[in-house]
This record gives C-alpha cells, structure tokens and sequence, in this order.
C-alpha cells in the first residue's frame, strides 16, 4: 500500500495553447479532509477530471493508492461534478439501483437513510425537485459509495445555508480514516473548520499546500484571510 | 449549530478550550460520558482529526480518560477540575487586568470599582 493516496507527478494539461495546470505536484494522504480552493479558473476542476480520467494529462502522472488512473482507481473513486448529470426522468430509487448495479462499494442503506433525513420521496422524479433538492440527491449517490476518495467539484457553491450545512454534516459524519475527501470551492469561510489541509491553486500552479491550523498558527489568520491576500485582484 | 471560531487562532487550541470550559462550568458533570469524537465534530462542525487531536490533550491534562469500551469519560478527580477552573480564572483575571491597566486603572481602583458593581 502507498503512503499517499492521491499522487500527482509535474502534472500539464493545455487546452490548444491554454496552460490549464502548469508542472502540478503534490501527494495527499490518508483519512483527510482536503480544500482544493482557487478562484475560478484556477485550475481546479481541470485536476478533478484528470484524477478520474475525464482528461488526459499533457505530460506528467497520477496515481491514486499507486495505480495509474483506469478502471482500477474508478473503483475506489467517487466524483461529484460541478454540474449535476442526474436525468431528469428518473427519481432516487431508480437511481439507487442504478448505482447499485454499477458500483461494488455502494450502499443502498445509506442512501435511503440519507434520503429519509432530508425527507426525500425517493418515488418522485427529478424533474420535479427545486435545483438543491437535485444537487442533494447527487451528493447522497456520491457519499452512499465506499470510496477511498471522494472528489466533490464545488458541493457548496449553489445551495442555501441549511443545504450547506447538511452538505458539511455529511461530509464529517461519513469520515473514514482510510478515506479522503476533496473539496474544491472558493468558498473557504464555511469550510475551513472542516479541512485538515488546504490546497492553494492559481494558474494551474501550487501555491501552498499545508494543514489549516498550521497556517493559523503560523500566519495569525484564518485560511480565508490567506486567501484573500494571495488572490487579491 | 456549528461553535464559533476566532479567526486568528488555530482551531485545535479553540476546541480544547471551549471542552475545557464545559467540563469546568460543570455542562459535563465528573463522571459523565463524553459524546464520540463523531457526534461531537459533527455538532461543532468541525474536521474530526482536530476533534480527536483536541480530546488527546484533554486525556493528557488527565481531564478526560478513555474507557476501552465505552469511549471517553470525564475524570471523577474533582479537585483536578478546580485546580483547571482556578488556572482558567486566573488567565482570564490577567486579560482583564491587562486591559484595565491600559486604561489607566490602579489596581486599588480596579477593586473599588468591581466591589461598588457587586453592591449594585
């Protein structure tokens, strides 16, 4: 078993001649709650598709627990996108049997169980539900997996504060310390006691990658207020 | 309801002292069973690491002690919980007087003042 988790080695990826993420390294442990955050076009989203292979790196590697990214490391990783691919002609028990079909490591008991706080009729199809009520749906299928890592493209940037809150309530409640969870926002106020680790991104490059309390610690301020110093505009 | 952190401080020495607090104002009575480290970051709304790192220290300052089956207690040791209430008091105390000084207050003034708002 690697020590890392999730490993990038001097990672590029250009669009045309557009540097999306610039020689990008870094090695992520175990059992971690990690903040990958970035203003927009950072490159954030651009790492989450090349950890689960909707993109292929320009030059570089990654590995996730020392497999190249594939069929093996799609097993043990689970993606929430920023944008929702649920169809809208389905409910949630459709889809709780979808995923069972599809993933090993999915539980259909914690999903159900989830649906039910939330109070979700898991008969009603999507089409019907107010866009957070959708996003939680998808947050639900993505948490109910297994997974050794979980990669969330901004789970919290279009809900409402309560939403957020159970968003982040199920994040901690599901810890596993074989696991790791990334969350990419631009968001930090609302996270930052969430996090071991914050990651900082800007033009596809590492700026800082440290553990929060060390950051508090050493800078005598919050990673918010960091942020707001490295990315002032 | 997430606790509140300051923002200029790690948040691991924040949630040492807000337990501290609890367990010294007697929210957590001697004896009592602390929630599990799962329950408690999930109402602190906080990483469940810092939560774990924070309760260690509390085991080393012999506050809380860990029962292998049934999770962590807090101490019967009564006079512990005074000695920690009384250290707790005495750092505030400090705060308070090095405020009071810089406005200007003698300590002979600073008694006077506190015993007339006793007495009102």
């Amino acid at each position: 078993m690697s020590d890392f988790l999730l490993e990038a080695r001097g990672v590029s990826k250009l669009f045309g001649n557009k540097t999306a993420l610039d020689n990008f390294s870094i090695r992520i442990g175990r059992g971690k709650l990690v903040g990958l955050l970035g203003p927009n076009g950072s490159g954030k989203s651009t790492f989450i598709k090349l950890c689960n292979g909707l993109l292929q790196p320009s030059s570089g590697e990654i590995l996730i627990d020392g497999k190249s990214i594939g069929i093996e490391t799609k097993k043990i990783v689970s993606y929430l996108p920023e944008r929702t691919y649920l169809d809208n002609g389905m409910s949630p028990k459709d889809y709780i049997q979808y995923f069972s079909d599809f993933y090993e490591d999915f539980d259909p008991k914690k999903a159900n169980e989830m649906l039910g706080n939330l109070k979700i009729d898991p008969e009603q199809k999507l089409k019907t539900m107010s866009k957070g009520t959708k996003e939680k749906v998808q947050l639900i299928l993505v948490m109910s997996r297994n997974a050794k890592l979980y990669l969330l493209d901004e789970p919290i940037g279009g809900v409402d504060p309560a939403a957020r809150d159970y968003i982040l309530n199920t994040i901690i409640r599901n810890y596993n310390p074989e696991a790791t969870v990334v969350i990419s926002t631009h968001l930090i106020t609302d996270i930052e006691p969430v996090l071991d680790e914050a990651i900082f991104i800007k033009d596809g490059q590492l700026v800082l990658y440290m553990p929060v309390d060390d950051i508090r610690e050493r800078e005598g301020k919050s990673v918010d207020a960091l942020f707001r110093e490295v990315f002032r505009c | 309801m997430a606790w509140d952190f300051e923002s200029d401080r790690p948040i691991y020495t924040q949630l040492l002292e807000k337990i501290q607090q609890m367990i010294i104002s007697g929210k957590y009575q001697p004896g009592d069973r602390l929630p599990s480290v799962r329950d408690l970051s999930t109402e602190a709304e906080v990483n469940p690491n810092t939560m774990q790192r924070a309760l260690q220290e509390l085991e080393r300052q012999g506050l809380v002690y860990s029962q292998r089956t049934s999770g962590r207690m807090i101490t019967d040791d009564i006079v512990l919980i005074k000695a920690m209430k009384q250290k707790v008091a005495i750092e505030y105390m400090k705060k308070f007087l090095g405020t009071m000084k810089e406005l200007g207050f003698s300590k002979a003034e600073i008694i006077e003042l506190l015993s007339d708002m006793n007495s009102e």
